[in-house]
C-alpha cells in the first residue's frame, strides 16, 4: 500500500496487540481487585431476587424446546443461553 | 445459598486464570448456566403441540437431574418431535410427508467452591438429518456473588442426508462461543448480558428446497434450480436482559436481542413477560416480536438461471417479522402420600405464533403473473403441557 498509511499499519497491528493485552490486564485487576468490595446487596437482601418467580429460565426442558423453536423459526439465532441440533422443521 | 466471598485476591487471579487455561483447550457448545450453585434435583415432563403454516409437531420430552455428592450433578434429557408436514415449502415442491426427531443429552455440573463447570453432550436424529454436540461452559461469581459470569465453548458436527438420493452425505461443523454477565442491581432487579458468535462450515443449504426463476417459456413463468448457498457462516448476537420484582408476587422480565451475520441477516427481537402469583397459582403473560432483513443472495424470483453464485428461497433467510402472544398458568403443589417430593408444579403454557413475510410469495394460488403472487404469512399455536417435581 503506497502513502501514509502504509508505515502506519504495521504500527497499529502492534499497537492493537497491546491494547488487548491491557485491557486483559484491566480485566483481570477489576475482577480480582473489587472481589473484596463490600457488596451493596447483602446476602439476606436477596429473598427476591432467588425468587422462582424472578428466574429467566426456571424450566431447562421447557426453555430448551422453546430455544430449539425460535432456531426453526427465526434466521437469527444465539444468545438464548442453550439450544439443540437437528431440525425437523422444514 | 449465598455466602459473602472472603477469599484473598491472589487466590481469584488463581482461578481466572485456570477458568481461562481450561476454556482454552476446550471445544464446546454449552448449557450457560449463570449461577455458582449445584442445579436442584427434579424431574420434567413436557408435552408439546405446535399447529401451524401446514405443519404439525409434537412429542413428549423428559429431564431428570440427580445430585451425585454435593459437588456433583448430572443430567439427561430425551425429547420426541413427530413431524406431519404440509409447509408452504411442501405444497410448492413436493408431497406431505411424517417423520420423527429424537433429541437426547447428558450433562454433569461440577461445583468446585464458587465455580461451576459444565459439560454436555448431545444428539439429534432425523432420517435425513444427525446432529452431534459436545459442549462446556463455566460459571464464576464475582464482587460478593453480585456478579456471575458465565464462559462457553463448543462444537457440533453435522451430517446432512438425502432420503430421495441414500448415497447423498455431506457434513457441517458449528463452532460456538458464548459469554454472559449477569448483574445484581439492587434488591429486586437483576440485569444481564450476554454474547453469543456462532461459526458454520460445510452443507448448509437444504438438499430438497429449489430457488425459482422467470422462465417465459414455461406456462406458469417461472422455472425451478437447486439452492446454492455459501459454505461457511458466522454470526454474532448480543442480548440485554433486565428481570425486576414489582413486588413480592409480581415480576416484569425483558430481553433485547440484536443479531448479525456474515449472510447479511440482520434481526432484532424483544420479548416482554409479566408473572402475577395468586397463593399457589402462577399466572404469567408475555409478547416477543422479532424483526430480520434478509439475506444478501435470497430473492423470491430471480432474474434469470444461475443469476448468481449464491441462490436462496428459504422463508427463514427472507425479510419478515414475528409477533408471539403467549399466556400461561402454573399450579404448585407438594403431595402428601409422597413425602420425599419437596414441591410439584402443573404448567400449561399457550403461545400464539403470526408471521408476515415482505418478500416471500404464494405460489401455491394460482391465477397470478409471477412476481405478483400475495406476499405469504402464517399462524400457528404451540401449547406446552409441563409437570415439574422437585425432590
Amino acid at each position: 500500500m503506497d502513502g501514509p498509511l502504509a508505515w502506519r499499519l504495521p504500527r497499529l497491528r502492534y499497537i492493537n496487540r497491546w491494547i488487548i493485552w491491557y485491557c486483559w490486564l484491566g480485566l483481570c485487576a477489576i475482577l480480582s481487585g473489587c472481589s473484596s468490595v463490600e457488596p451493596w446487596v447483602k446476602p439476606y437482601e436477596r429473598e427476591r431476587l432467588a425468587d422462582p418467580l424472578l428466574q429467566a429460565q426456571p424450566y431447562p426442558l421447557d426453555f430448551g424446546y422453546m430455544t430449539h423453536v425460535y432456531r426453526s423459526r427465526e434466521g437469527g439465532r444465539g444468545a438464548e443461553g442453550s439450544g439443540g441440533g437437528g431440525c425437523g422443521c422444514n | 445459598m449465598v455466602a459473602i466471598n472472603t477469599r484473598p485476591w491472589r487466590d481469584e487471579i488463581v482461578l481466572l486464570m485456570l477458568n481461562a487455561c481450561i476454556l482454552g483447550v476446550m471445544l464446546l457448545v454449552g448449557v450457560a448456566t449463570y449461577s455458582a450453585v449445584l442445579p436442584d434435583e427434579r424431574v420434567d415432563v413436557l408435552h408439546h403441540n405446535y399447529n401451524g403454516g401446514g405443519m404439525e409437531i409434537n412429542g413428549p420430552a423428559v429431564l431428570v437431574r440427580k445430585s451425585m455428592t454435593e459437588q456433583v450433578s448430572v443430567a439427561a434429557h430425551y425429547l420426541v418431535d413427530s413431524v406431519s408436514a404440509a409447509s408452504i415449502d411442501v405444497e410448492s415442491f413436493a408431497s406431505p410427508y411424517t417423520e420423527e426427531r429424537i433429541e437426547t443429552s447428558v450433562a454433569t455440573d461440577l461445583l468446585v467452591d464458587k465455580t461451576l463447570y459444565s459439560v454436555n453432550l448431545s444428539t439429534s436424529d432425523e432420517n435425513d438429518y444427525t446432529a452431534r454436540t459436545l459442549g462446556l461452559s463455566v460459571s464464576q461469581d464475582f464482587f460478593g456473588d453480585l456478579t456471575t459470569l458465565s464462559l462457553g465453548f463448543g462444537r457440533g458436527w453435522d451430517e446432512v442426508g438425502n432420503v430421495v438420493d441414500t448415497s447423498f452425505a455431506e457434513d457441517v461443523d458449528r463452532k460456538h462461543f458464548q459469554l454472559h454477565i449477569s448483574q445484581i442491581l439492587t434488591t429486586r432487579w437483576r440485569a444481564g448480558i450476554g454474547f453469543e458468535a456462532i461459526s458454520d462450515e460445510g452443507y448448509l443449504n437444504n438438499p430438497y428446497r429449489p430457488v425459482r426463476y422467470i422462465d417465459t417459456s414455461s406456462a406458469k413463468g417461472w422455472s425451478t434450480q437447486a439452492e446454492a448457498y455459501p459454505a461457511t457462516r458466522h454470526s454474532n448476537a448480543l442480548a440485554l436482559s433486565s428481570d425486576v420484582a414489582l413486588s413480592t408476587d409480581q415480576a416484569l422480565l425483558m430481553q433485547a436481542r440484536y443479531y448479525t451475520d456474515t449472510w447479511g441477516i440482520n434481526g432484532q427481537s424483544i420479548e416482554t413477560q409479566y408473572r402475577y402469583r395468586w397463593n399457589e397459582w402462577v399466572l404469567s403473560v408475555k409478547a416477543r416480536y422479532y424483526q430480520q432483513d434478509g439475506a444478501d443472495f435470497y430473492s423470491d424470483l430471480f432474474p434469470f438461471a444461475n443469476a448468481q453464485n449464491f441462490l436462496a428461497r428459504d422463508k427463514e433467510l427472507s425479510t419478515y417479522s414475528t409477533v408471539v402472544l403467549g399466556a400461561g398458568v402454573r399450579f404448585n403443589f407438594k403431595p402428601v402420600f409422597a413425602p420425599w417430593i419437596k414441591r410439584g408444579e402443573l404448567g400449561l403454557l399457550v403461545d400464539q405464533y403470526m408471521i408476515d413475510y415482505d418478500n416471500f410469495r404464494d405460489i401455491t394460488v394460482a391465477g397470478f403473473v409471477a412476481g405478483s403472487e400475495p406476499k405469504y404469512s402464517l399462524s400457528a399455536s404451540l401449547i406446552r403441557f409441563n409437570l415439574v417435581v422437585w425432590y
